[in-house]
């Protein structure tokens, strides 16, 4: 269970999350929408301690990932994260991208480690590109590697960080089936996103952020039938 | 003036002691490489250390090494540290010296590549659970090599060409030092020092074509 409570965080002066509360429980999947500088990215960052917060508290399965006695390292093999420019390592291949972090972080074997790589990569769609390099594959394609890479560490939790919105528009669609099968799989999961129609019909419950705060979260059918906040309905609106 | 005559044969024979010559040469280089090369890795983490102290050094070793006469370096690790009391052989004094430069060089090489390479790689293996030291060693350090990879090659051939000047040391079991030695024997000092020309000409020109090799079989992505 992810816990976040009265969460503050600011970039010098400018504060971007004014107090989140939030839980997502095992299972759920989260899609959050809202326009770009609305603190949705940030909250994504912070929930695996690769930003600091200034007030509040977050808490994985129990453990306070911004206390100073918490191990990152360690936390971090829980909560995988894919970002919006999915930064494949271009000197290693594809398999060897998916293996970089159980050899060196789970010490697996080489071989444990392969079989791993190739089933996620097999399960992304990508089981015929295990050996070239992430140069030769289409943005899509290096997503969905991206997405096996954070899946080879058998995370509790995985945050999606826009992952479609640097993809061409004929890609998109790839990416976002691999994320529903991940979702029909129980996968917890918290997605970013503008997806619109995507987050209908994924999420267990949808969240819109505005200027730093959460101005609503509902069923996707509640939130996008009957929205009650203004600026939802104008995002909305405005999306449409 | 013009009546030199020239004596190819002599200086032909003592070939063999030049190429022995060129030996000690390239140990030298190769060892100030392989040394220099980690040196500089050194210097690049002690600049990402965010400590002053540690920067401190790395920052005024860069700045001795690259705005000093080579020369000076050379000398420095000779006579310098013997003044000191730490009394280095001519072999020692060279090797630290091109050492001293190259790691320099080389860390501000390796800066440059450095920029090259998005934050967002390190952050990525971070958020996959790797440690600092292990997002640097196996995401951020190959692609700071590949990058900086001929500018390496450069230096190596700086590195070699900087041997000559170990005879100002006392050096004299390297090319340089050995043809210096022959024409102090021989006085045939044109011959001599144009065959010691071609062997370091050809010298880098080997190391040019085995970088390309390398190049090839490391970087295929």
């Amino acid at each position: 269970m992810i816990e976040i409570e009265n969460v503050r965080k600011s970039f010098g002066a400018l504060e971007v999350l004014k107090g989140i509360d939030l839980t997502v429980s095992k299972g759920e999947v989260l899609t959050v929408i809202g326009g770009s500088g609305s603190g949705k990215s940030t909250l994504l960052t912070c929930i695996n301690g690769l930003e600091p917060i200034q007030a509040g508290k977050i808490t994985v399965d129990g453990i306070e990932v911004h206390a100073k006695s918490t191990d990152l390292n360690k936390l971090r093999q829980k909560i995988g994260i894919v970002f919006q420019q999915w930064n494949a390592f271009p000197h290693l291949t594809v398999k060897e991208n998916v293996m970089l972090a159980p050899r060196k972080v789970l010490k697996q074997s080489k071989a444990e480690a392969e079989a791993m790589a190739v089933k996620q990569l097999t399960h992304v769609g990508l089981g015929d590109k295990v050996d070239v390099y992430p140069g030769r594959l289409s943005g899509g394609q290096q997503q969905r590697m991206a997405i096996a890479r954070a899946l080879a560490m058998s995370p509790d939790y995985m945050l999606f960080d826009e992952v479609t919105s640097a993809l061409d528009p004929q890609l998109v669609g790839e990416v976002l089936d691999t994320l529903r099968l991940l979702a029909s799989e129980g996968m917890t999961m918290i997605c970013v996103t503008h997806e619109m129609k995507f987050a209908r019909e994924v999420s267990d419950r949808v969240a819109f952020f505005h200027q730093g705060v959460m101005a609503e979260i509902a069923p996707p059918a509640e939130l996008f039938g009957d929205p009650k906040d203004p600026n939802l309905q104008q995002f909305l609106a405005a999306t449409h | 003036m013009f009546n030199y005559r020239f004596q190819w044969n002599q200086a032909w024979k003592r070939l063999p002691e030049m190429l022995d010559g060129a030996v000690v040469t390239m140990q030298v280089a190769v060892l100030s490489m392989v040394i220099g090369i980690l040196l500089a890795i050194l210097l690049t983490l002690f600049r990402r250390s965010g400590s002053r102290i540690l920067s401190g050094i790395a920052t005024t070793w860069v700045e001795i090494a690259r705005n000093t006469p080579a020369l000076f370096q050379i000398y420095m690790a000779h006579f310098g540290l013997a003044g000191l009391g730490l009394h280095l052989s001519p072999y020692q004094s060279l090797l630290l010296g091109i050492t001293f430069n190259n790691a320099g060089y080389l860390a501000e090489n390796f800066r440059g590549a450095l920029k090259a390479i998005p934050d967002t790689q390190p952050r990525a293996g971070r958020s996959l659970g790797m440690s600092d030291l292990q997002a640097f060693r196996y995401i951020i350090l190959p692609q700071m090599i590949r990058i900086s990879f001929p500018t390496i090659t450069n230096q190596m051939v700086w590195a070699v060409l900087m041997t000559s000047l170990g005879v100002t040391v006392g050096m004299n079991m390297d090319l340089y030092g050995v043809t210096q030695d022959l024409n102090a024997l021989t006085f045939r000092t044109f011959e001599l020092f144009a065959m010691a020309a071609v062997i370091f000409y050809v010298i880098v020109k080997i190391i040019q074509a085995g970088a390309w090799l390398i190049s090839r079989r490391l970087f295929r992505y």
